[in-house]
């Protein structure tokens, strides 16, 4: 018996017919702007290419939230002990994740957007197979697929053994209050661990290396470089995370690590702490963009302030990504807002990423 | 009695031959024979002596080998034969920068005369002047479509050629006593893969350059890579996309500047014969692959050739020998072995064994010569007007887009996006190149990573007629249209090809894989 857990955020999506920048929170306010529910249908879209598998248990929330809709397909449902709400918020889904957490599920479906992929990061974090219904007003986050019939393929393709790997993905959200005041400022929120879609697709040549595999080369490449008694300010992300990994260091995982001699100097520095420690000192910083988005500086690591990076040098911060992620970036450059226009300009212009072992890719910076 | 209505052009009856037929390992029979092979006769024994093969030389075991009669293994060939989607069967558009062409069989006919088969590249020089002939010309002929000073035939392949230049450049910057500072090699992400793998495998650092909003590679980007460690820069052009960079002198001019050596993929240089020329463009190296535009055929990663040619200042770092024209004592003109740079240290050495592979190298000038210098810019311009016939009616698909270059034409292949397609009906381009099988149709989407979304490569070549063109494209409308009508039909397909849909996630993994009989037998487990 295979068993899909399903969480679906009924009012997400909601906002976006009646011109408000997401839903969280407005609920009611969208509901009275005579907003319909349209998350339900996307993941009944999803729940189509599984309806007819009878091996497929769903394990779910009542109504809306999942098993109402999951029933609704055909299929073979659990409903887990919750009340049943019409108006939804962002606890339920938290209360939800964390009960279906323990169920031993072979994977997570959620239908949502960027406010729900945030609380099931903030539930399940990286212990369990998660895959996103696109069904919100914002999809930002490189976690869901791209349309309601791919994710439910793809989960099919995942639960049947097709699709093997994994990786993870940030979780990224816009700050709402800042958006509404006509703002963008995206923070990443941590990370999923979704299928790896579209990897085994048109084996004309060979097949490239997985996405961990890739990510592993380009630490390997950039341990190599690492010069004695240099301090390393490695941030965060799962492209650079494997330098840590490969170093046997503990590391923090939104934060900004010190790496000296392949020792850990600190782990999560603030940038007091990296002011302190690197005064004096050579410095290389280690940064990888935000998936989809570009953004190196000034989107959830400011611990490396505009002081810290004129430290640094652009010559000694290096960027690492797969071709996979920058190819992902459709042609737009890497972007950076630190606060500092001075620094901005310092960092603008084209830059060496380290896209794999002894191989790297030009690429501009805006 | 009606006419069978053939308007539709799309073949959607057709059904390929599955046979179910074993490995020809399990069809053996001990003792059951093909061939019997004759005692020589008395004549020859008495001239060459004991024909007996000395016992130290006799293998102890038979060899592991299938025992089949005749008609079985032609059964079990022609079999396997209908399984597969060859390009004398399908109307061959789908598989984008490969170049897949029809390889006159007169040419197969040339290359299967005994003359040919039973020649030995140990025969003495006198005794194979034809084909040293052969040989001589079309290495004479590639200097004229490329502008190059020598070409030589030994790599196998498109990435054997890649390999060969980047040991040339390694050779010429070690004379110079460079080799350690020069250490990278600039290619873009839209040439072929293997030109950033085969420098790696020689050990160079490769640097990546992206395209500009044009399509173009990103020339900023590129001045920014160009310096002192640049040993080379290979790409490919037109690149995959089909857009050519008409400002390619100026790269190569800027790699000069800096020192560095510049190697044209020419693996497809369809859509350039007569039109454009490798030295022009400012390169010091190229290969052309003759079972692309050369028609060879394609070898399935067997004999084949990556022609690989070199400005005079390099052609002592190719591999040889070379083969001159010279003229005899008689007064005539003859063939012979050059290995004036075969020995000396600055020769990259053997590529692979021998002069190259003697068949597919006659083919290419059998082709050649059929066509003549006309016939080949015909070929180029029959290539582009075919290729941008078919841009001009996919375009007019409003699924179908191809980025970069607005409203102008590419040169023999495109790279397009459906990813409206996908957007509008969650089929993808993958979707889609399972269900084209279902017509007897290959298509191809790219290489990764998709720097495209939803990617098609297609590549017409001179080879089709209009015809043809019109069955491929109104095939591909078919099946765009049933995305929008029944996409169940396309999510489950291929239903009428050979297989249908494959877990493909074993090809990932070592333990599951068995190239032999042998590691099959090894590795598979037996019924319960």
């Amino acid at each position: 018996m295979i068993r899909i857990g399903l969480i679906i955020n009924p009012i997400a999506g909601m906002g976006g017919r009646v011109g408000l920048k997401g839903t969280d929170g407005l609920a009611d306010q969208a509901r009275a702007l005579g907003a319909l529910p349209l998350a339900p249908d996307k993941a009944a879209r999803a729940l189509a290419p599984l309806a007819g598998d009878t091996d497929i248990r769903i394990l779910a929330p009542p109504g809306d939230m999942g098993a109402g809709v999951a029933l609704d397909c055909g299929m073979k449902v659990d409903t887990l002990d919750m009340i049943s709400k019409e108006i939804t918020a962002g606890r339920d889904t938290i209360d939800a994740a964390k009960q279906l957490k323990s169920l031993n599920l072979d994977l997570l479906l959620f239908a949502g957007g960027d406010g729900t992929a945030r609380d099931l990061c903030s539930a399940v974090g990286e212990d369990l197979p998660v895959l996103g219904i696109p069904a919100g007003v914002k999809i930002h986050s490189p976690v869901f697929a791209r349309t309601p019939e791919t994710a439910g393929r793809l989960a099919m393709d995942f639960v049947r053994g097709k699709v093997k790997g994994l990786c993870h993905r940030e979780v990224l959200d816009i700050d709402e209050d800042i958006y509404r005041e006509g703002r963008v400022q995206t923070r990443l929120y941590g990370y999923l661990k979704v299928p790896e879609a579209d990897r085994v697709q048109s084996r004309k040549a060979g097949s490239p290396v997985g996405e961990a595999a890739a990510q592993n080369l380009i630490a390997l490449d950039y341990i190599d470089a690492m010069e004695k008694d240099k301090i390393y300010l490695i941030g965060s992300g799962t492209t650079t995370r494997p330098v840590m990994e490969n170093l046997g260091l503990a590391h923090s995982l939104l934060g900004v690590d010190l790496v000296k001699n392949r020792e850990l100097l600190l782990k999560d520095a603030t940038e007091k702490q990296i002011l302190g420690i690197t005064h004096g000192e050579d410095i290389g910083i280690f940064i990888t963009p935000i998936g989809g988005q570009g953004y190196l500086f000034g989107r959830g690591n400011h611990q490396i302030s505009p002081e810290i990076l004129q430290r640094a040098g652009k010559e000694n911060i290096r960027v690492g990504a797969t071709l996979e992620k920058i190819g992902s970036l459709r042609g737009q450059p890497f972007l950076v807002d630190t606060g500092d226009p001075s620094t901005d300009r310092m960092l603008s212009g084209y830059t060496r990423v380290i896209t794999g072992y002894r191989q790297e890719m030009i690429y501009p910076i805006l | 009695m009606d006419l069978i209505d053939r308007s539709a052009k799309v073949r959607k009856n057709f059904h390929q031959a599955k046979w179910d037929e074993p490995i020809i390992f399990e069809l053996s029979t001990p003792g059951e024979r093909g061939i019997n092979v004759p005692e020589a006769e008395p004549e020859i024994r008495e001239a060459v002596g004991d024909l007996g093969i000395p016992a130290s030389m006799q293998r102890k075991t038979p060899a592991a080998l299938p025992e089949i009669a005749q008609p079985r293994v032609l059964r079990h060939y022609m079999r396997l034969s209908q399984q597969t989607l060859g390009a004398d069967v399908n109307i061959e558009i789908g598989q984008g920068t490969c170049t897949v062409k029809y390889s006159p069989k007169i040419n197969e006919v040339l290359a299967r005369q005994p003359q040919i088969t039973e020649l030995h590249p140990l025969q003495p020089e006198e005794t194979v002047q034809g084909m040293m002939e052969i040989f001589y010309k079309t290495d004479c002929f590639l200097r004229e479509i490329s502008g190059l000073d020598r070409f030589t035939f030994q790599p196998g392949g498109g990435s054997q050629g890649i390999l060969t230049m980047a040991s040339v450049v390694y050779n010429y910057f070690a004379q110079k006593g460079e080799a350690d500072q020069r250490d990278e090699i600039i290619t873009t992400v839209y040439s072929h893969p293997s030109d950033a793998a085969a420098p790696a495998v020689k050990g160079y650092k490769i640097i990546h350059i992206g395209p500009d909003k044009d399509g173009y590679p990103d020339f900023e980007a590129f001045k920014a890579a160009v310096g002192p460690r640049t040993a080379g820069f290979f790409v490919a052009n037109p690149e995959d996309t089909g857009v050519y960079n008409p400002r390619v002198k100026e790269f190569t001019d800027l790699v000069h500047e800096h020192g560095g050596l510049c190697g044209y993929d020419q693996a497809n240089a369809n859509g350039l014969l007569g039109v454009t020329r490798t030295k022009e463009a400012g390169f010091d190296l190229c290969f052309f692959n003759l079972h692309k535009t050369f028609s060879t055929p394609h070898g399935c990663g067997g004999p084949a050739c990556g022609a690989t040619g070199a400005v005079k200042k390099l052609e002592p770092f190719l591999p040889g020998p070379f083969i001159n024209e010279v003229k005899k004592e008689d007064g005539t003109v003859g063939y012979a072995f050059d290995r004036s740079y075969t020995d000396e240290p600055r020769s990259v050495g053997k590529i692979r064994s021998w002069y190259g592979v003697a068949p597919v190298v006659l083919k290419a000038y059998a082709w050649i010569m059929s066509l003549g210098a006309e016939g080949l810019y015909e070929t180029a311009k029959v290539a582009v007007l075919n290729n941008n016939y078919m841009f001009k009616k996919l375009m007019e698909i409003p699924c179908v887009d191809a980025p970069y270059i607005p409203g102008k034409q590419r040169v023999e292949q495109v790279r397009y996006t459906i990813e409206k397609l996908t957007q509008d009906t969650g089929i993808t381009s993958g979707d889609i190149q399972r269900r084209m099988m279902d017509f007897g149709m290959h298509y191809w989407t790219s290489h990764h990573p998709y720097h495209i979304a939803e990617p098609i490569t297609l590549e017409p070549t001179e080879t089709p007629s209009r015809e043809d063109l019109d069955e491929y494209i109104n095939t591909l409308k078919h099946v765009f249209q049933e995305a929008y009508d029944n996409p169940e039909i396309i999510k489950t397909a291929p239903h009428q090809s050979v297989c249908h849909q494959v877990d493909s996630s074993p090809s990932d993994d070592p333990a599951q894989w068995a190239i032999t009989w042998r590691s099959y037998l090894k590795k598979a487990k037996k019924p319960a």
